[in-house]
């Protein structure tokens, strides 16, 4: 190169990058470089074009924007010399990645490389295909790779075989054209070629059933050869590690005979030997032997039963649980996790084991621990394994407390035996543990605690015990809190008393402190805070005695900052003085929450818990089914179930209680939690039904103007001349809101038809929001087969927001019996100006067996 | 019950996954040495993975197993000196088998830079890269010889020898009959 060239070189470069003392002083010097680069290629300088480009890798690896480098790259790749190119194909794999459309502007002098006579450059090529090609790219030199399979030498045939896996995977209808070349290339001795091959084989026959079917027929045996062969072949010093000839090929095979052996026992028979030989004769002192018997005891996992090999393999897996080094524990949980499903008994010997692990001080173990002991809990030891995860609830790590209380709380929902055993272990996840739990699951413990009417004392006592050694747990606090408020006659009197407890002696004031303590605490939140209120308003019924007390920590909120509070405690207030007469009646024990509502609600906000379709189309007292995934109805519905308790007064003291949280401006749909956290609030504290209320909560326009300007002294009005609210009430509360008000009315259309299925969608908009649009989609079957496992997915390009709903249920009666609804609301950030688009994607089984349908919805009506 | 999926266009359906999604060097102060990306990352994603999974495994005790479960995939590291070697796979791939790559990948930088340091790495990055390159394609290993792979970088950094030598011996000759 030029002698006397101008600039720096790569190494002063760095150089200089390195002894920068601040982040600062590092970007003045890349900044100062990428300004020299940008020269030179304005410039069209030849002569350091791959020393810029050099440059250039370095810097982005740094972090800093070097797109302008990306058609230096393309030149390099054109430009004749092997130097040239080398560097090039490195800045393309670097630079670009397959969604920039500057590759494409490549494809042409890729294809010129694939055909070089120098086969380095031939190298390049495959290599920067395989690594970054497009689909498009893909489909336009497939024939060229498919060629190049047949490459003199070997080192270009194993390049060739990798780079079809991307060109499959990218466009699997290209897959049947190397079915055949594949074939050639598993019988060669090469080993970089053979673990290539065995390897695209493998990949084949997981994008088409006919290559599994043919490399099944035609190469099980000569596959099961090769392995044999390499078991028992003699020190190889090149491929050798630990003693082990070439486990990279070993693992691959395996890989591969897993897949050919899978639902076919003929194929699973010719492969039992020389598993049964690998399982017990590799050397399991090093990582590498691990690795294979790892891979091996998979396979005989996943092909057909035999017996005798199962056993084997779960004796390594127990091995391998008892192993000191970290790693092969991890291995072992994770495929005892897998042999579950085989296997559940054998893996359930190991549970003391794995047990141990849950406590282990490697977070990726614990982890992997926990998960296999959820899966392992049944009817029969739920008790003791229950014990154990809650005993260690008190030492676990912070980090690792979210995780466990989740999963514990999910096992004792799921397998308690009965219902005092529920509370007991709830009450002591609460105490260690109860700032990790979540909302949903302190609701159902609320509502098993409201049905278990025998239990009420006991529990009440249980709670008043607890809170009294711990208030640093908010959700004990809540709950301790509302059943105080409830039960706080039995806290006091000692009724129903049950053979475990100790007896305990609390007074109506004990009981009054502790709530107080709770609404005084600095950390506890608004919700918290109101139920505390509500509580004491329910104590002052039920301890008259304290009622003066009451009235004064009552008082204290009436100047809280929090709306909320003022407004509660000004209304509590006027309960306690003005209102004698009704209060008794006003403040009556809950009646008993109906757990099935309150578990398909929960079903139908909780994406994660299972259901079936029935679970969220609970029938109502009334006995009208509720049509799901209509977030007005299922708001209107709480109110429903619900019976008031106490006719007189009711009527406006419903509004009184009502909590008039912040969900008032939430639009639907958005966020699950808060709510849910309203509805069991509602729920909590409902007195008589309140339709006016749900509108506000679900249509906003309807009450906007009486709700963000409602002052207290109107609510106070209201309590003075309860008809005022009540003919507001009338006017709203029964008539069902109409589309009208929901903005413009659109079209329904039919947005996917296939032979077996039909979606269809029907839109509306929220008044106040035309960027939103919701959309209820119904599913029907055309076909005469039962679907099953029904997924619905969707994607949209960037400047649409998708959110999607929890589905009504996944499987799907056939000929039109029946449907599956799904609400999903698009957001359009270019309202106006672009319509929607969609495209999707729904996956179901017929018969077990997978059927998957795709498409794009362009039919979308305008100005969505 | 099941999920409801709903992602960018382009980014989850159009995309496939392939054994090894990428690999990458950190230093222990937390630089990047080297990335190679497999699967489909925008940079805004890769450099939030860097940066989580930095934060993950520089952190992580001495004796703790090498694996970190990461978005649905798992990360295979192992420390050699002061960088991390970190390969992502997915869920149901060998971890074990993943360490013997990184050990290979290491075993085979040694023996081209005679036994390798973080500075090798650093002013000879491309060097790097194009050893990968002969070790892995498509997030899978091309091969298992280290023999092989030493002969093809050497090889090929003949070629490129040659290239410079007759750069340099036709700018002479241009230099001398311009004189």
């Amino acid at each position: 190169m030029n002698p006397f060239s101008s600039g720096t070189r790569l190494r002063d470069m760095i150089r200089a990058i390195r002894a920068c003392k601040t982040a600062a002083e590092e970007r003045a010097v890349v900044r100062k470089e990428c300004a020299a680069i940008r020269a030179a290629i304005n410039e069209n300088d030849q002569d350091y074009r791959h020393r810029n480009l050099a440059k250039l890798m370095f810097i982005h690896m740094l972090g800093y924007p070097t797109h302008f480098g990306q058609m230096e790259c393309l030149k390099l790749i054109a430009s004749p010399g092997f130097p040239e190119k080398r560097i090039g194909y490195l800045g393309l794999m670097l630079l670009l990645d397959e969604r920039q459309e500057v590759l494409m502007l490549v494809t042409n002098s890729v294809k010129q490389d694939l055909n070089h006579t120098n086969q380095y450059i031939v190298g390049l090529a495959l290599c920067a295909l395989g690594n970054i090609c497009s689909a498009e790219m893909a489909r336009d030199l497939a024939p060229e790779v498919e060629r190049l399979l047949q490459f003199r030498d070997p080192n270009i045939r194993k390049k060739a075989a990798l780079c079809s896996i991307r060109i499959i995977k990218k466009v699997p209808d290209l897959a049947e054209n190397f079915i055949n070349p594949v074939a050639a290339l598993l019988k060669e001795k090469h080993h970089g070629v053979l673990i290539t091959g065995v390897q695209l084989c493998t990949d084949l026959c997981k994008v088409s059933p006919e290559a599994l079917e043919y490399f099944r027929k035609k190469c099980t045996d000569g596959l099961v050869r090769t392995l044999r062969d390499l078991v028992n072949s003699p020190y190889a010093p090149e491929y050798d590690i630990a003693g082990i000839t070439d486990p990279f090929l070993h693992i691959r095979l395996l890989k591969l005979l897993r897949v050919l052996g899978r639902g076919d026992a003929d194929a699973s028979d010719s492969m039992n030997d020389i598993l049964a030989q690998v399982a017990t004769k590799t050397e399991s002192n090093k990582n590498a032997g691990n690795a294979i018997l790892y891979e091996c005891v998979e396979t005989i996992m996943s092909i057909e039963d035999n017996g005798g090999l199962r056993v084997l393999a779960i004796n390594i897996l127990g091995r391998f649980l008892s192993n000191r080094d970290n790693n092969i524990r991890y291995v072992a949980l994770n495929m005892l996790m897998r042999a579950i499903t085989v296997d559940a008994q054998a893996v359930q010997r190991h549970r003391a084991t794995i047990l141990e692990c849950v406590k282990d001080s490697d977070a990726s173990i614990r982890k992997r621990a926990l998960e296999l002991v959820y899966l392992l809990v049944n009817e029969s030891n739920v008790k003791p394994l229950t014990k154990e995860l809650v005993d260690y609830l008190e030492v676990s790590d912070q980090d690792f407390k979210g995780d466990l209380t989740a999963k514990v709380c999910s096992i004792i929902e799921k397998f308690s035996p009965e219902k005092s055993w529920y509370i007991d272990q709830m009450l002591k996840v609460l105490t260690e543990a109860g700032n990790f739990v979540k909302d949903e699951v302190w609701h159902a413990l609320v509502v098993v605690i409201s049905n278990a009417s025998d239990l009420h004392g006991y529990t009440v006592r249980a709670l008043f015990r607890a809170l009294q050694t711990t208030a640093e747990q908010e959700s004990l606090v809540r709950v301790a809190v509302w059943c105080i408020g409830e039960y706080g006659d039995l806290l006091v009197s000692n009724a129903g008393m049950l053979n475990v407890e100790d007896p305990i002696t609390v007074t109506e004031s004990d009981a009054v402190d502790i709530v107080e303590s709770a609404i005084k605490r600095h950390a506890s939140d608004l919700t918290t805070k109101s139920m505390a209120l509500i509580a004491l308003l329910k104590l002052s019924s039920r301890f008259p005695s304290c009622s003066r007390r009451i009235k004064d920590i009552v008082v204290q909120h009436k100047g809280s900052l929090v709306l909320e509070l003022q407004q509660r405690s000004l209304e509590f207030n006027s309960i306690i003085e003005k209102h004698q007469n009704i209060r008794s009646a006003l403040v009556e024990r809950m009646p008993v929450l109906d757990e099935a509502t309150f578990g398909g609600r929960r079903a139908s906000s909780l994406p994660n818990t299972v259901s079936t379709s029935s679970g969220t189309a609970v029938k109502l007292p009334n006995g009208v089914a509720k049509p799901s995934a209509a977030p007005l109805v299922d708001l209107l519905d709480l109110s429903d179930d619900v019976p008031a308790p106490s006719s007189s007064g009711g009527d406006f003291l419903q509004d009184l209680l009502g909590v008039n949280l912040p969900p008032a401006t939430q639009s639907e749909g958005t966020n699950q939690t808060p709510k849910a956290g309203t509805d069991v609030l509602l729920d909590l504290l409902s007195i008589g039904s309140t339709p006016a209320q749900d509108n506000n909560l679900s249509t906003p326009d309807i009450l906007s103007s009486g709700q963000d300007n409602k002052p207290i002294i109107a609510s106070l009005d209201v309590l003075a001349a309860p008809s005022n609210m009540m003919d507001l009430l009338d006017g709203l509360g029964p008539a069902p809101p109409k589309p009208a008000e929901n903005g413009p009315a659109y079209p329904s259309i039919v947005a996917f038809e296939s032979s077996s299925l039909r979606l269809t969608f029907n839109f509306s908009k929220q008044p106040g929001n035309p960027q939103t649009t919701m959309i209820s989609g119904s599913f029907t079957n055309l076909s005469s087969n039962l679907f099953t496992d029904f997924v619905f997915q969707a994607a949209v390009p960037k400047f649409l927001q998708l959110h999607l709903d929890p589905a009504s249920g996944n499987s799907l009666p056939a000929s039109g019996n029946g449907t599956i609804t799904q609400s999903l609301k698009v957001t359009n950030s270019q309202h106006g100006k672009k319509p929607l688009v969609m495209r999707l994607r729904i996956a179901y089984k017929v018969d077990g067996k997978d059927v998957l349908e795709e498409g794009q919805i362009n039919n979308f009506p305008r100005d969505l | 019950m099941h999920y409801t999926v709903c992602k960018e266009l382009n980014s989850v359906i159009l995309s496939v996954s392939s054994q090894i999604n990428f690999v990458c060097l950190i230093s222990r102060q937390g630089k990047v040495r080297l990335t190679k990306w497999y699967s489909t990352y925008s940079q805004k994603e890769r450099s939030k993975a860097i940066r989580e999974l930095s934060g993950v495994i520089l952190s992580r005790g001495p004796k703790l197993c090498n694996f970190v479960d990461w978005k649905g995939h798992k990360v295979v590291y192992k420390r050699y000196a002061s960088l991390y070697f970190c390969i992502c796979i997915d869920e149901e791939d060998n971890e074990l088998e993943a360490l013997e790559v990184i050990h290979h990948f290491v075993e085979i930088l040694d023996r081209y830079f005679g036994s390798v340091c973080e500075l090798d790495l650093i002013f000879n990055f491309h060097k790097a890269y194009y050893i990968l390159d002969e070790l892995l394609i498509a997030g899978e290993l091309q091969e298992s010889s280290k023999r092989t792979i030493a002969k093809l970088i050497s090889a090929q950094d003949n070629l490129v020898e040659v290239a410079k030598e007759e750069a340099s011996s036709l700018s002479n000759i241009i230099a001398q009959a311009t004189k």
